[in-house]
């Protein structure tokens, strides 16, 4: 759940809009049933790592908002660095992966299938 | 015209659909309000694309994903507010009916079963009164493997576990059995009391399954734990004024049943009862409802009202506490009780509040209760060497010990969380975690004392 805190420290959420903001980011590419987010937002806050709060919108409806705690902004910057250190180990994996294949330069600059 | 006759349409639909989702137990009302926020504003974003109402409507509600899969998710969320239910659901195909009365007639077999248990030795020339040390180190093992064998065949654990289990109760069994205890010992007093709590263990990784594991699987066994006891208690209240009405219509008629009391309807009633109670705790969750944190609510206040009082009377007069032999005892009593509240008041509240007031009494509870048994272990240390340490004082002493260490963090997690610096959670993993030291403590003392002081 590192992108839902991501996205509420970015400044205070709800519900639908952190889904546009994450279908937005990911071009949509990450999509998962709206409904799912709900229990998800309710266990950050059971752990305290976000906070919830009810507004009303500006269509006078209520509304439930999230803020990012100081143990939310701590655990987050402990994920980044975590997500840092997958993505740069799995870019070396990739880099040396790919230099035996990069030799002939042509061949690997189009690794396409067939029929693409 | 139109438009005016598909808003009300529309509202008839979401209406329908948020009573629809009230049902189920784990989606709150305010989740209701939460998702209903959100369905209306993916209608307004569908309805701006160009769909109509009815359209938008049903776009929105699939997107928010079935309800089957929703409702499921929010009680692994929200597991407190059905742990009942969500532990015993039987497979989605059975009838809830008929699952209902297999229940019921395992549940009332197993209890037939644990009052044979009980009466079994009987044939080998056992009997209450005379061989009472024997009933006393074996009662636990009359009643607890039906209990356990019930949650298993209920939570279809499979054979490897249930082999463990009745290895374990095997064990036991030797322990209490093939050691030579002096009759009417106090190693052996110690071991009949504490086989119970350390056998507990086992009941609660049959009732847990295979959520032992889990924060919330120990929860709901420690929330078990206590309506079980309460249901108990209630059990044998309707029990006793059972007995009573029968004696005296017997009397009446010139017929003593004090003998058929004694020797079959107590210990036959009191072994069936663990069993009938737990089924009971599980299949009637809607009669009372969680009455242990209730209780715990209400007496957390009093208590801690009695132990500043205690305290402040302590400091006022400058009194010593009175050094007496059952002094230890009785102060472990008072921290398991503490103990008890503070689980019990853990178990019910919901950890996303904010701290309120009855955490503030709750942790002056635990510390004045840590300051009162400070107070009495600081008696006893002074003069433990002129008592000398007789098994039962180990025994004390050390429970002492297990209850303080569980408190004195507790009491500091407690006042983290207070202070906004830890969450709730927290104190609840502490206390989850805690649990396998009593019943390992309680292992000891069964297996290990008895050698070690010579079976007195």
């Amino acid at each position: 759940m590192p992108i839902v805190l991501a996205i509420l420290a970015e400044g205070d959420n709800y519900g639908y809009a952190i889904l546009e903001r994450v279908r937005q980011l990911s071009g949509g590419c990450l999509e998962w049933k709206d409904g799912m987010l709900y229990p998800a937002l309710h266990r950050l806050e059971r752990l305290g790592l976000i906070e919830a709060r009810w507004e009303v919108s500006e269509s006078g409806r209520r509304r439930k908002y999230y803020r990012i705690t100081s143990q939310g902004q701590t655990q987050l910057e402990d994920e980044r660095r975590q997500w840092e250190a997958v993505d740069a180990t799995l870019r070396g994996i990739w880099r040396a992966l790919s230099f035996p294949a990069a030799a002939p330069y042509s061949a690997s600059a189009t690794p396409q299938p067939q029929g693409a | 015209m139109m438009a005016t006759g598909e808003a009300v349409s529309l509202e008839d639909q979401i209406d329908r659909w948020r009573n629809y989702l009230g049902r189920r137990q784990a989606i709150h009302s305010v989740d209701v309000a939460e998702l209903e926020d959100h369905l209306r504003e993916q209608i307004a974003v569908l309805g701006k694309g160009g769909l109509a109402a009815d359209e938008a409507f049903l776009v929105a509600v699939k997107r928010l994903g079935e309800i089957d899969a929703l409702s499921r998710e929010f009680a692994r969320e929200h597991s407190d507010r059905l742990w009942k239910q969500l532990v015993v659901s039987p497979s989605d195909t059975e009838e809830p009916q008929v699952g209902l009365q297999k229940d019921a007639i395992v549940a009332f077999s197993l209890a037939v079963a644990a009052a044979v248990l009980v009466k079994a030795p009987a044939l080998f020339g056992m009997q209450l009164d005379a061989d009472a040390g024997f009933y006393a180190r074996n009662l636990s093992l009359f009643v607890l493997p039906p209990l356990t064998g019930y949650f298993a065949w209920k939570r279809r654990l499979d054979l490897r576990a249930i082999g463990w289990l009745a290895a374990m109760f095997g064990a036991a069994a030797v322990v209490a059995n093939v050691y030579p205890f002096a009759p009417g010992g106090s190693t052996e007093g110690l071991s009949a009391l504490h086989l119970p709590i350390s056998l507990w263990l086992l009941v609660g990784i049959a009732y847990a399954g295979q959520r032992w594991n889990e924060i919330g699987g120990r929860m709901d066994f420690i929330r078990f734990s206590g309506e079980l006891f309460i249901y108990y208690v209630l059990i044998a209240l309707g029990g006793g004024v059972l007995t009573a009405f029968m004696a005296m219509m017997f009397q009446a008629v010139g017929i003593d049943i004090e003998p058929l009391f004694e020797s079959w309807l107590l210990p036959c009633g009191a072994a069936g009862a663990a069993v009938i109670g737990s089924w009971l705790v599980e299949a009637k969750q809607s009669v009372i409802e969680n009455m242990a944190p209730v209780l715990a609510r209400l007496f957390t206040p009093l208590f801690a009202a009695v132990l500043i009082a205690f305290l402040g009377t302590l400091l006022w007069t400058g009194r010593g506490v009175d050094i007496e032999r059952n002094l230890l005892i009785g102060f472990d009593l008072l921290l398991v009780l503490v103990l008890g509240l503070l689980l019990y008041s853990l178990s019910a509240r919901d950890p996303r509040l904010p701290p309120g007031a009855f955490d503030a009494v709750q942790v002056v509870l635990v510390i004045s209760a840590l300051l009162a048994d400070a107070v009495a272990l600081w008696a006893i240390a002074a003069r433990i060497t002129e008592f000398g340490f007789s098994p039962n004082r180990v025994a004390a002493l050390g429970l002492n010990i297990i209850l303080l260490v569980n408190l004195a963090w507790s009491a500091v997690l407690y006042i983290r969380f207070l202070k906004g610096e830890a969450s709730f959670t927290r104190l609840e993993r502490w206390q989850t975690d805690y649990l396998p030291v009593y019943p390992v403590w309680a292992a000891i003392v069964v297996v290990a004392f008895p050698p070690i002081f010579g079976f007195i």
